[in-house]
């Protein structure tokens, strides 16, 4: 098959943003994750949690708490404000100030009609839901300390609030605080501080759940104000609550990193009605440092916390064992990649959300058997470092084949810059006119020969900017017919230009013809969300990777799929090639062999060989070490398409340079955790 | 251990203006360990009862004169004596209230102090060196008093000591940076003279403390960088020409205590016995720079034993009666009681369950050992009469009795009743502060044991060694006795329980145990585990023969005898035909378990080995025979040493049969019928090197296999070569 050249890069210094809230959505089974800088993402739970979209965050907005209302997505944060995201366009709709003081908490009552915040001084604040944006109504009693969390009654009638030493319960018609629920302070040194209630739920049993900063998670009966039951599940805080649809079971996270579960079960096996209560059945220990946040879906815990990553632990009397949905999935890194390749140049573009890195790859002497680390004759290089303007973060950026172009936008604005290598110095020009269509963006890319601009805006359209010296032109705005108006995650223009592949999140993909400009034809609709696409060079067939695994080739003169992917479809792709629980990445092409396609995902590099029999559900996937023992002859007998290599490990991105060089970027989480500040520190063993 | 107590204020004090002394010039122990006489800087003398903390009487001097040195009780007259403005000796009784018509005599030269002990004479020193026995001074006040000290040389400390039949006094002195030991011996007056060493220039000492023992007077002094030097004095008569020069005194460095940084100011060091120090006024090695603590130090071990931070100002005084230290420190006086119980190493490394020492016990009730076995013989035995009368009652009523009843006991009483009440006391005490008492228990049990041969109560003795709060240098009587009593059981124990068996003991039992015929050892009740062990051994079946560890007693046999049949014909004959002689235990089941226990003992090999060679050639030859049938055993089956937890390992085995061959191979090579014995231990040998060597050969596939898992570093960047196949 063939040796290659292959970069180790691993100095992109990639750090995810701790995870501060989450929301789900079971009606449209989505995840919403806020994350410390202020980015919401959307991960699809009915498509192999693939994460949809991904709206960036902002300076200085500390998204406290998410809300669903149906399908709108509400936030609040210590700015004192009430954001409505538009899910679209990949931004904030709007934003309401409260008057408040910073915002702790935002609930929304289960009819949809309003919402409710928990503010710094003391009040809880009443929104109506209007059809395009929410409306103040009023104020319940004021509380002389901060409101920490909310939970409405399913009823819409009371709300219970958590503050600091105690839970307040009022009457949302009048607006009153009925009950005063004292929450015990801790005990020992703790007892002088005051104990926080981060987080309360209320059953429609009247039954108020409360999590707190003293490590306990208590029962109180609602009607009657009393504590019915105290667990006490950690030394540190309860951080979080989530309770499950039916109300059979809730979960609470601690700042010791444990998730542990609740069930409402009855204390005598052969009594049925009276005597339930809950109990404390299971701990989940997934994380290293603070769980703040949770959710509890009909099959699995969700939390996320300081660590940054989302961890959906199956709960294994919901779920059939050994399906691909009883395995733990632990989500680290985004579903899309941070990293541009310039393969002519040689360039690595790596994206912060404040800033841009371009890197120059080092090169080596000579060539060196397979196994060898070569030694490094020019190390890399880091050729600039671009400061984002404007408080927004970036949200996507590209840098064009031939290294000439650097482009990256944010919410409000996309800058272009023209590079200039001369020796080994960059002089960086920005584009100052940029056409006023380049406004919103959410994905850009340059054409192979790096004349075009593609950026994909709003309801699902590509505009065309063509480039040359020092200006550039709108060429073009490219809409499909269909009807969704959901945002475009991917693009991919053929290496000929004739041809860009736009993908969105309504799992459409659409090919336009760039020499008509126009849409030449849209791929048959895949029920799971395109991760990948790519256009063969020589063949125009347009691959398409998916959520679920699924590997499609779609031929773009017939169009139609090809025999290729009717074959694999016909004969099913490798069990233990579904079963990976990170999508794939980038699909690229050796421009020397044609048949080979380069996939990969977050823990393999993968070169398809389409000239090779697919495998078998009965041969070994991975079977390079097997192979590499046997003699050549009986090599190509059993030898299979898919080529894996497990050799790099986090990979944040690969591709193949023109000069048939491999770029691996990886990113071991092991760095990524020394970063982390350092963890609540536990007694272990006489330490 | 060494512990010190829960302490309690005895007095408050007046220091001066400065804190730069407590305001107590000195306490002396009056009519017995209770009560004190306290003498202050200024006028007043106090007699306090030390357990009640009550003051018993006081009396004051006249405004105008000071008492110029601490007063001191005459036990033999019942007076009291104090010096007023260094010339005036004053006498008075209890009952005096008015110190001004009490007795007074004034004499010609400065009085240094008033020295008195029990069981001697009031002494008076003078400040020129010269020393008079009050009773002469008295006869003559105005008797012209000699100069012993050059001048420009001042004593610096003085005390009195009897040693047998001598009173002697002793006193430091220091001229111009150089410190001198004076002994004056009194009736015949000799004085010797000894000039101590110099420590670093500038540096005097800090503290003197005098005792004696062994015939010899041990002088302890603390410097102020944390040097405690001991000085040992003969008390034997010198000859010593007139007028010689000071001898030099040989010192040896006892402790380097810590110091921190800087040194010592206000400090103290004091014997408590032969191996412990009382030190106040230096840093407590684990609590940092502060100097406020008193701690006790075995000399021995060089370990701290006990520590204890005394709050406020320490002014280096120290004084010790009867188990209690009498501090000064801030503004209170105050007694701490201690107790220093013997130390064995296997204590002091802590090898031994250690008593919890928290509870403040009275140490009354847990006296000194010496005390114990020698000190109050007296005691009436009125008590005990009646106990018995009580006991013999009904048992279930007894009130518990303390250590010294039972003790007392234990010195009279028949073996019945004895076991009865050890049994008792030890059900009752709690296991934590069992330590001191077992040891007293057991060491008085062996000693009645050794005089009274009628006397012997096996099951109470098992019972103290169970506790395994004994150890063999606590009572090293007991094996030795349960030995020549035949209590194979109560060796067991020991052997298995005691950490410190030297390796002669150890010898001598296995020697016993080795000549003790198969017909009374099996009478003897032993440990059942160790039995239990023993029989699975024996009786494991013989036949099956498993290669184990790389060893097969039928492989080893054909190297022996070099034979060329095929293996399978040789097995098969082997089946067919009885066990092989050494399949077959040479020793009765039970000797079996008492040799095991001395394979499992520690020893070292050196110091064993001289007493192995007293063993008899047929013993050797005996006791070679069964650690090969323990080798074979072991080699065929490894899984039973996991059996039981007491069994000796294979490499006890080997350690014993390597020490063995050893100390007899001479011996052994003479004795026709040790000679298959060699050869099949030569066998074993020769075996043990096959199986080595093959491992050696495997050794490099297996460093291969460690490089292999090697993951290679990798940095920041590289490039690598990849193939795909």
């Amino acid at each position: 098959m063939g040796e290659f050249k292959v970069h180790r890069v691993r100095f992109f210094d990639y750090m995810p943003s701790a995870i501060r809230a989450m929301a789900y959505n079971s009606r449209t089974e989505r995840l919403a994750v806020a994350r410390a800088d202020g980015s919401v993402e959307i991960f699809n739970f009915s498509d192999n949690y693939f994460q949809e979209k991904v709206i960036p965050g902002r300076d200085g907005r500390a998204v406290e708490a998410l809300c669903w209302v149906g399908q709108r997505l509400f936030s609040a944060g210590l700015n004192g404000e009430i954001t409505e995201y538009d899910l679209e366009n990949l931004k904030p709709q709007y934003v309401i100030e409260a008057y408040g003081g910073p915002i702790w908490t935002i609930s929304c009552n289960n009819q949809g009609t309003h919402l409710a915040v928990g503010c710094e001084d003391g009040t809880v604040k009443l929104f109506e839901i209007l059809k395009e944006k929410i409306q103040f109504q009023r104020n319940l009693d004021r509380q002389k300390n901060r409101i920490i969390s909310l939970s409405w009654h399913p009823s819409g009638a009371q709300i219970a609030a958590g503050m600091m030493d105690m839970i307040r319960i009022f009457d949302t018609e009048t607006g009153r605080a009925t009950h005063r629920l004292l929450v015990e302070r801790g005990i020992g040194a703790s007892r002088s501080r005051e104990v926080v209630v981060w987080s309360v739920a209320f059953l429609s049993d009247n039954t108020i759940i409360s999590g707190d900063s003293a490590g306990k998670v208590q029962i109180w009966d609602g009607l009657m104000g009393t504590l019915v039951r105290t667990h006490l599940v950690t030394k540190w805080d309860v951080l979080a609550l989530a309770v499950s649809q039916d109300e059979s079971s809730f979960i609470a996270g601690t700042s010791q990193g444990t998730v542990v579960q609740f069930q409402f079960l009855s204390s005598t096996v052969d009594r049925q009605d009276r005597d339930h209560e809950w109990v404390s059945t299971r701990t989940f220990k997934n994380h290293s440092h603070d769980v703040r946040a949770l959710a509890l879906t009909d099959t699995a815990v969700v939390s996320g916390g300081m660590d940054t990553q989302l961890v959906v632990h199956p709960l294994l009397d919901k779920v059939e064992k050994y399906t691909h949905e009883a395995a733990q999935r632990k989500i680290a890194f985004p579903h899309r990649s941070l990293v541009g390749c310039a393969k002519k140049a040689g360039l690595l573009l790596f994206q912060f959300p404040d800033h841009l890195e371009l890197w120059r790859l080092g090169e080596s002497d000579g060539n060196g058997k397979p196994g060898d680390s070569l030694t490094v004759k020019r190390k890399p290089e880091k050729l600039l470092q671009l400061k984002r303007k404007g408080d927004d973060h970036i949200c996507c950026s590209a840098l064009s084949p031939c290294g000439g172009w650097l482009v990256y936008s944010t919410v409000s604005s996309v800058r272009l810059y023209k590079l200039q290598h001369n020796n080994n110095n960059v002089s960086v020009n920005k584009i100052s006119k940029l056409p006023k269509e380049l406004r919103s963006v959410h994905q850009l890319c340059f054409s192979a020969d790096s004349s075009k601009l593609f950026a994909a805006s709003s309801q699902s359209s590509v505009v065309v900017v063509s480039l040359n010296q020092l200006e550039c032109k709108y060429v073009q705005t490219l809409r499909h017919k269909s009807d969704s108006r959901q945002p475009i995650h991917l693009l991919y223009p053929s290496e000929d230009g004739k041809w860009l592949a736009a993908a969105n999140t309504d799992c459409q993909i659409h090919v336009y013809n760039l020499h008509k400009m126009k849409l030449h034809c849209s791929v048959p609709v895949y029920s799971s969300c395109p991760t990948a696409v790519a256009i063969h060079p020589a063949t125009n067939n347009l691959i398409s990777v998916h959520a679920d695994q699924q590997i499609f080739e779609f031929s773009l003169q017939q169009k139609e799929y090809t025999e290729w992917s009717r074959k694999l479809q016909k004969q099913g792709l490798h069990g233990l090639w579904l079963k990976r629980d990170t999508p794939v990445t980038s699909v690229g092409f050796n421009p020397k062999n044609p048949t080979h396609i380069v996939l990969n995902d977050t823990f393999m590099l993968c070169i398809i060989d389409q000239s090779l029999p697919l495998p078998e559900s009965s041969t070994i996937l991975y079977n390079q070490m097997t192979l590499r023992s046997l003699p050549a002859p009986e090599r190509t007998r059993q030898s299979h398409a898919f080529k894996i290599c497990k050799n790099f490990q986090h990979l944040l991105s690969v591709s193949l340079l023109d000069d048939l060089s491999l770029v691996v970027v990886e990113r071991p989480l092991l760095d990524v955790m020394s970063q982390l500040p350092p963890p609540i520190r536990q007694k272990k063993f006489a330490t | 251990m060494a512990a010190l107590y829960e302490g309690y204020t005895l007095c408050g004090l007046v220091p001066d203006q400065n804190l730069s002394s407590s305001g107590i010039q000195g306490i002396e122990e009056e009519r017995d360990g209770d009560h004190v006489v306290v003498t202050d800087s200024a006028r007043s003398v106090t007699l306090y009862k030390v357990s009640d903390q009550k003051l018993l009487g006081s009396w004051t001097v006249k405004q105008g004169q000071t008492l110029t040195c601490s007063a001191v009780f005459n036990s033999q007259t019942k007076e009291y004596m104090a010096v007023s403005d260094n010339k005036v000796i004053r006498i008075w009784k209890e009952e005096d209230i008015q110190l001004d018509k009490a007795f007074k005599a004034t004499v010609s030269s400065d009085i240094w102090m008033v020295h008195c002990v029990h069981g001697g004479e009031p002494v008076v020193l003078f400040k020129r060196g010269a020393v008079r026995l009050l009773d002469s001074l008295l006869a003559a006040p105005q008797q012209p008093i000699e100069e012993v000290l050059n001048q420009e040389e001042n004593i610096r400390w003085s005390t009195t000591i009897v040693a047998e039949t001598q009173q002697f006094v002793i006193f430091t002195t220091e001229q111009k940076g150089d410190h001198f030991l004076h002994l004056q011996r009194l009736n015949p007056n000799t004085l010797q003279r000894y000039r101590l060493e110099r420590e670093e220039p500038g540096v005097s000492p800090l503290s003197f403390s005098a005792s004696y023992r062994d015939k010899h007077i041990h002088l302890l002094y603390l410097y102020p960088n944390g040097h405690v030097y001991q000085s040992v004095v003969s008390v034997q008569l010198l000859v010593v020409e007139e007028g010689a020069q000071a001898l030099p005194l040989p010192r040896s460095l006892l402790l380097g205590l810590p110091v921190g940084n800087g040194l010592l100011e206000a400090a103290s060091a004091m014997v408590l016995d032969e191996a412990h120090v009382a030190v106040v006024g230096v840093p407590h090695p684990s609590a940092g720079a502060g100097k406020d603590f008193l701690c006790i130090w075995n000399t021995n071990f060089q370990t701290l034993q006990a520590g204890k931070e005394m709050a406020g100002k320490i002014y280096g005084q120290l004084w010790s009666f009867s188990n209690k230290l009498f501090i000064p420190h801030g503004k209170i006086l105050s007694i701490i009681p201690f107790e220093c119980p013997k130390s064995s190493l296997a204590s002091a490394l802590g090898k031994l369950r250690q008593a919890k020492t928290e509870e403040c016990k009275a140490p009354a009730s847990v006296p000194s050992w010496n005390n114990i076995l020698h000190g109050e013989k007296a005691q009436p035995s009125r008590t005990v009469e009646t106990r018995k009368t009580r006991t013999t009652r009904k048992t279930q009523s007894t009130p518990s009795l303390t250590i010294d009843q039972v003790l007392d006991l234990i010195k009279m009483a028949p073996v019945e009743e004895v076991q009865k009440e050890v049994e008792g006391f030890l059900s009752r005490a709690d296991l934590q502060d069992l330590q001191p008492s077992v040891g007293q228990l057991a060491s008085t049990l062996v000693s009645r044991s050794l005089n009274d041969p009628a006397f012997y109560s096996p099951s109470t003795l098992a019972q103290l060694v169970h506790t395994q709060c004994l150890c063999h240098s606590v009572c090293p009587d007991l094996v030795l006795l349960a030995l020549e009593k035949k209590d194979y059981f109560l060796c067991q124990l020991c052997l298995q329980f005691f950490p410190d068996i030297p390796e002669a003991v150890t010898c001598a039992c296995l020697k016993a145990f080795i000549s003790v015929p198969d017909v009374d050892a099996e009478k003897a009740r032993l440990e059942p585990d160790s039995i239990s062990f023993m029989e699975t051994l024996i009786s494991r079946e013989c036949g099956q023969v498993d290669l184990q560890n790389g060893f097969s007693p039928t492989s080893c046999e054909e190297d022996c005898s070099e034979d060329v049949r095929g293996h399978q014909t040789r097995t098969e004959a082997k089946k067919k035909t009885s066990a092989p002689p050494e399949q077959i235990c040479p020793v009765g089941l039970h000797k079996a378990v008492l040799l095991n226990e001395i394979l499992q003992t520690a020893h070292s090999d050196s110091f064993l080995l001289p007493h192995l060679k007293d063993l008899s050639s047929q013993h050797v030859v005996l006791f070679l025979q069964y650690l090969q049938f323990l080798y074979l055993k072991y080699s065929q089956d490894d899984s039973l040493q996991m059996h039981g937890c007491r069994s000796p390992s294979l490499a006890q085995v080997m350690d014993w049969v390597c020490l063995l061959l050893d100390a007899h191979f001479t011996v052994l090579v003479m004795t026709p019928e040790a000679k298959g014995l060699l050869l099949n231990l030569h066998s074993f040998v020769r075996s043990q090197v096959r199986l080595v060597s093959e491992l050696g050969k495997i050794e490099f596939s297996l460093q291969e296999l460690k490089k292999m898992k090697v993951k290679k570093d990798v940095g920041q960047y590289s490039i690598e070569v990849i193939e795909l196949f």
